[in-house]
């Protein structure tokens, strides 16, 4: 890879021991991978957050770096709510440790907005070409995808050190040649709201790492391509993908069809649909907002829950500064009884694990809740995950009224289960 | 009895983390995920069925064809630094990122991409430095072998 005369400055060490390491990084990445330079970015995105994750090793490590990031840098998710960690059963000491990584990282000139919906954050916007160094993976997809950006899914040090020097190494879907769809995927039904995370967990597991090209019936919404790929990259490894006619490469190049075709159809989502907790169980908890709940979306929920209580604990995830834009639908929201969590998600908070049977709306949740929370994980649209969480107190009364008797909980879980 | 070579080799390859190093040849030929498969505390093998189970890569020249796993291994190998049970140094057949960052941000000098092949010039216990800037490995002393088949 070729440097200029200030990059091999830096690798020198004459810029501090910190510069020097994310050189050296961006430089070893750039060989491995035959990048011919390094590309200047306009933001990163930071993974190696939680401190589930990154352990006291990980702290250890960015509290030694020094300087200021050069560009707008954000982090990804970490394992807690920053302001309100202690509603959800997070240890005194683990919050104490994940306070000091978000501080570690703030000492560097990162902002601390945890999210994994970057885009939606003011100051922090994504032009089409433009390149970037973001390292979640459902940020990543929805820049290349949705945005016509271009990032690789960075790993924790290498966004650090990008964010560090302002700059990437110039590989992987930086190029146009890595960004031609290399698989054709047709779906044959028509598609709405969380049939999108559905389909996105289906073809995921079917296309692996390669570049899809789908043909869909309808022209979907943002939200729709956001939790498409949030699933994609979840259950598969898919950086980038395409939708004729809709997403923004796909509209201005003319994308030849790949040879290789795959079919979905409606019967195969539906088995997402259908999937259920082992026997007896019903969800404990559920979850919305993976990826975090935009504006759109948290305006839908505050609406179904108005005037209502919750029965089930319930948790919204989305970013703090969207929380803090939008205070009339949280009131909705918490009123009910459910739960807004900002600067985290079910699947890197510890908070998910105590819980055996979880619903979810996101296919990417869908994915990721049985390995890495422990829980089985049911599949619903934002409206069904309401009406769990609404509907088991309503049965409940019903019951107590009908029977005339204190409740007990092994009866519930009996009735529910049957619902 | 069979004599191997004593004069010192040296095998040109690439480099990946800089810094220089010696130590004693440990050769693995599975893959190694830092993250799962070793002990971050004394630096044991620890994951079931693998090459070199229940051995230390402790002070090692570790010798394995390439990372595996979550990209968390990176941190792991800097915990076993700090915890002293790292590798002195590194050889991969060819590195990728995981084990690349970790082997930079751990100050464990790594060369991949040998002349040669490793597997067929190298020997458990043999003596070598690892010039990760330079990009290069050298044989200091081999292990004397009593009998090989």
């Amino acid at each position: 890879m070729h440097l200029t005369k200030e990059e091999e400055q830096i690798l020198n060490g004459e810029a501090g021991e910190t510069l020097r390491k994310a050189l050296e990084i961006l430089t070893a990445l750039g060989d491995i991978y035959d990048a011919d330079r390094l590309i200047p970015i306009k933001s990163a995105q930071i993974a190696g957050v939680s401190y589930k994750t990154i352990g006291d090793a990980g702290l250890e490590w960015i509290s030694d770096l020094k300087g200021k990031v050069k560009v707008p840098s954000i982090l990804n998710p970490a394992g807690m709510d920053l302001e309100r960690w202690d509603r959800l059963d997070i240890s005194p000491d683990f919050a104490e440790k994940q306070k000091e990584i978000v501080q570690a990282y703030e000492k560097l000139g990162i902002r601390c907005e945890c999210t994994c919906t970057p885009y939606t954050l003011e100051g922090f916007s994504v032009s089409y070409g433009d390149h970037l160094a973001w390292s979640e993976s459902s940020a990543v997809s929805y820049a290349n995808s949705v945005l016509g950006a271009r990032t690789n899914r960075e790993g924790g040090p290498s966004a650090l050190s990008a964010a560090l020097l302002g700059k990437t190494a110039n590989y992987g879907f930086h190029l146009d040649e890595n960004r031609v769809p290399t698989v054709s995927i047709t779906v044959e039904c028509s598609l709405n709201g969380s049939d999108y995370g559905a389909l996105g967990y289906v073809a995921g597991k079917l296309v692996g790492s390669r570049v899809p090209l789908l043909h869909l019936q309808d022209t979907p919404k943002t939200d729709e391509l956001k939790a498409l790929g949030a699933a994609m990259a979840a259950s598969g490894a898919v950086a980038l993908y395409h939708v004729e006619g809709v997403t923004p490469d796909a509209c201005r190049q003319d994308f030849e069809n790949p040879a290789e075709k795959i079919t979905i159809e409606r019967s195969q989502l539906d088995e997402v649909y259908e999937s259920r907790c082992g026997a007896g169980k019903e969800p404990e908890l559920i979850t919305i907002g993976c990826p975090h709940c935009s504006a759109a979306e948290l305006e839908q929920v505050a609406e179904l829950l108005k005037g209502k209580t919750v029965s089930k604990e319930i948790w919204v995830f989305t970013s703090r500064e969207l929380a803090t834009r939008f205070p009339e639908y949280m009131e909705t929201i918490e009123n009910s009884g459910a739960k807004v969590v900002c600067d985290t998600c079910m699947v890197v908070s510890p908070a998910t694990n105590k819980y055996s049977c979880v619903m979810v709306n996101s296919g990417k949740a869908f994915a990721y809740v049985p390995g890495m929370c422990g829980a089985e994980a049911v599949f619903g649209s934002i409206g069904a995950c309401i009406e769990e969480a609404l509907g088991g107190k309503e049965r409940k009364e019903k019951r107590e009224v009908e029977k005339g008797e204190k409740k007990g909980p092994e009866n519930d879980k009996k009735a529910g289960g049957s619902h | 009895m069979i004599k191997r070579q004593v004069v010192p080799i040296k095998l040109k390859g690439r480099t990946i983390a800089r810094g220089s190093a010696e130590g004693e040849v440990l050769l693995c030929r599975d893959p190694i995920s830092f993250l799962g498969s070793v002990d971050p505390e004394t630096g044991i093998i620890v994951e079931e069925g693998h090459a070199l189970a229940g051995k230390s890569i402790r002070g090692k020249v570790l010798v394995f064809p390439h990372g595996k796993g979550s990209t968390v291994g990176s941190y792991v190998m800097y915990q076993l630094k700090k915890n002293g049970a790292a590798p002195v140094a590194i050889i991969n057949l060819e590195t990728e990122p995981i084990v690349a960052v970790g082997a930079i941000i751990s100050e464990i000098p790594l060369v991949d991409m040998l002349e040669k092949n490793p597997y067929e010039v190298l020997k458990d216990g043999d003596l070598v430095r690892v010039d990760g800037s330079s990009g290069y490995v050298e044989t200091l002393k081999q292990k004397s072998i009593q009998s090989e088949n």
